[in-house]
């Protein structure tokens, strides 16, 4: 039985195609994945993203809990209202996880994980709180079950949520990039034609997440509230003509905007160095410890073997995942993410490559990666593919 | 699945089959292949002149999300392509029995044609599929 979230009527009644992802029943596109995408990089679109995971991390020992789990350091987040991304590692420096962690107040961080890793995560994060609640220290784990992430993303996402909520405009506009906001919502802040057949009453007052974090390379927000109000913030922002936007819009778009996606271009077996991710990994200051970083650092010393590059293909076709690339018939590495970009028109990938020894200079800009028996020739690019339009 | 036409032979790989005066054969794939694959972005056609057998993979069609093979109908030598499809992959989205067909084949053998499903029998196909 696949999982549902609170939205999914509402998927149902947009006719959306459902699949499962993760063990969740999710939308793949309401119609064309390619027109929501475009809608996404060229005006505004909305993703239930419920299936992913909140965890809450609470207690004295938060703080220190944290940096210790994690790869990038929260001891960057300087005041409530910021948010990092982060990988978690295991003791020999892969990557369990990649998610942001958002700095509520100083015994509270929220930490949004990937679905299909939610409870691996919280098995591993409760396996490493022990070791504080046993010394008595007050540390708690809890995942939440009772909220909705919606991301909100595109060129005029926030002048469109800013029309649906005008109360926000001057708030959502002063945000910026990985800042968050902890907003009071209540019945009287929707439409009041909309309000009334919702199960929202007068008096009914919750606290939203509002963060300018994202998926896409967009512009735009990531929602995080109680699951009552979900159908009713969904509701109030289609009126507002934001459309809704499915899982296949959401991998192309990231592939577009080079982000890497879990399980696929990265898993336990790679670390952040070998994914693209050296800037996520704070080896300063160097008294803080963390798990995987002594085997970090020892593979730093040692010289990185592989590495994650964009490919763009030149000739017809499209890349995809496990396809190899060669150089000159020197077998080079696989294809991690590939697909075809809706704004490029032609096929991009991601692509785990050996390094190239200092000696083979020139560095290696052309490859060639096989398909379906036939070479065909790529152009090896540092990500992302496609950047944010300056409007 | 509304629109199957009466006059084309189908296959349980979901290719269709149109008889033409001079004897060749020109195959795409059904409204309901097309349907479950989503929007074409790319579509590897074979080259003409090349001989293939019954259920032979002679043509590739990828979505945005996953590449999917179609099989040859029948034995014998393709000795056509639509060539539109190379600029316009879409159009076996938008029009799967018409423009958007995917080669003329020139069958070897008669006898193969008889195992192909008239759209009553594939209809039927389709709905044990589903269950």
């Amino acid at each position: 039985m696949l999982k549902q979230t609170p939205l999914h009527e509402m998927h149902v009644k947009q006719h959306a195609l459902m699949v499962d992802f993760a063990g969740w029943e999710m939308p793949l596109h309401y119609g064309s994945q390619i027109e929501e995408h475009h809608a996404v990089r060229n005006d505004a679109g909305m993703f239930d993203v419920s299936h992913m995971g909140v965890v809450d991390v609470q207690g004295d020992w938060a703080y220190d809990f944290l940096r210790y789990l994690l790869a990038n350091d929260v001891g960057k987040l300087k005041s409530p209202g910021r948010a990092l991304y982060t990988c978690m590692l295991n003791e020999k420096g892969g990557v369990i996880d990649d998610l942001i962690v958002y700095f509520i107040a100083p015994t509270h961080y929220r930490l949004v994980v990937n679905a299909a890793t939610t409870e691996k995560d919280v098995r591993w994060m409760q396996q490493h709180a022990e070791e504080y609640q046993a010394k008595g220290y007050e540390l708690e784990i809890n995942l939440r079950q009772d909220t909705v992430i919606m991301a909100v993303q595109g060129p005029k996402a926030i002048e469109k949520i800013s029309q649906a909520f005008p109360q926000f405009k001057t708030m959502l506009n002063s945000l910026k990039p990985f800042r968050f906001a902890v907003v009071p919502i209540d019945a009287s802040d929707f439409p009041t034609n909309l309000a009334a057949p919702f199960s929202i009453k007068e008096g009914d007052f919750q606290f939203i997440i509002i963060a300018r974090t994202g998926y896409t390379g967009e512009d735009g927000v990531e929602i995080i509230m109680q699951k009552e109000w979900s159908v009713l913030m969904w509701t109030t922002l289609l009126k507002a003509e934001i459309s809704p936007i499915g899982l296949g819009a959401r991998d192309t778009l990231r592939l577009e905007a080079g982000l890497n996606l879990y399980g696929q271009d990265m898993d336990e077996n790679v670390t952040p160095l070998e994914s693209n991710l050296s800037w996520t990994v704070a080896f300063t200051p160097p008294d803080r410890d963390f798990i995987g970083k002594t085997a970090l650092m020892a593979d730093q010393k040692q010289g990185i073997g592989q590495q994650l590059v964009g490919l763009v293909l030149l000739d017809k076709g499209v890349l995809r995942h496990d396809q190899s690339i060669f150089a000159k018939d020197e077998f080079l590495g696989k294809i991690t993410s590939g697909s075809f970009s809706p704004t490029l028109k032609q096929s991009i990938g991601l692509a785990r490559i050996r390094v190239q020894p200092m000696s083979s200079m020139p560095p290696i800009e052309r490859c060639e990666v096989e398909i379906r028996n036939r070479r065909l020739e790529a152009k090896i690019v540092q990500p992302p593919f496609v950047r944010r339009k300056k409007l | 699945m509304n629109k199957m036409p009466r006059e084309l032979k189908y296959t349980q790989t979901h290719e269709w089959v149109r008889f033409e005066e001079d004897g060749s054969l020109v195959v795409g794939i059904t409204e309901h292949a097309q349907a479950q694959l989503g929007e074409l972005v790319f579509v590897d056609l074979p080259d003409i002149g090349i001989r293939v057998h019954a259920s032979d993979e002679v043509c590739v069609v990828e979505s945005v999300k996953a590449a999917s093979d179609v099989y040859s109908p029948v034995s014998g030598k393709i000795i056509e392509i639509n060539e539109d499809l190379a600029e316009s992959p879409s159009l076996v989205n938008s029009d799967p029995y018409h423009d958007g067909w995917l080669f003329r084949i020139d069958p070897d053998d008669t006898e193969e044609l008889n195992e192909l499903l008239d759209d009553q029998a594939y209809s039927e196909y389709l709905e044990e599929d589903e269950d």
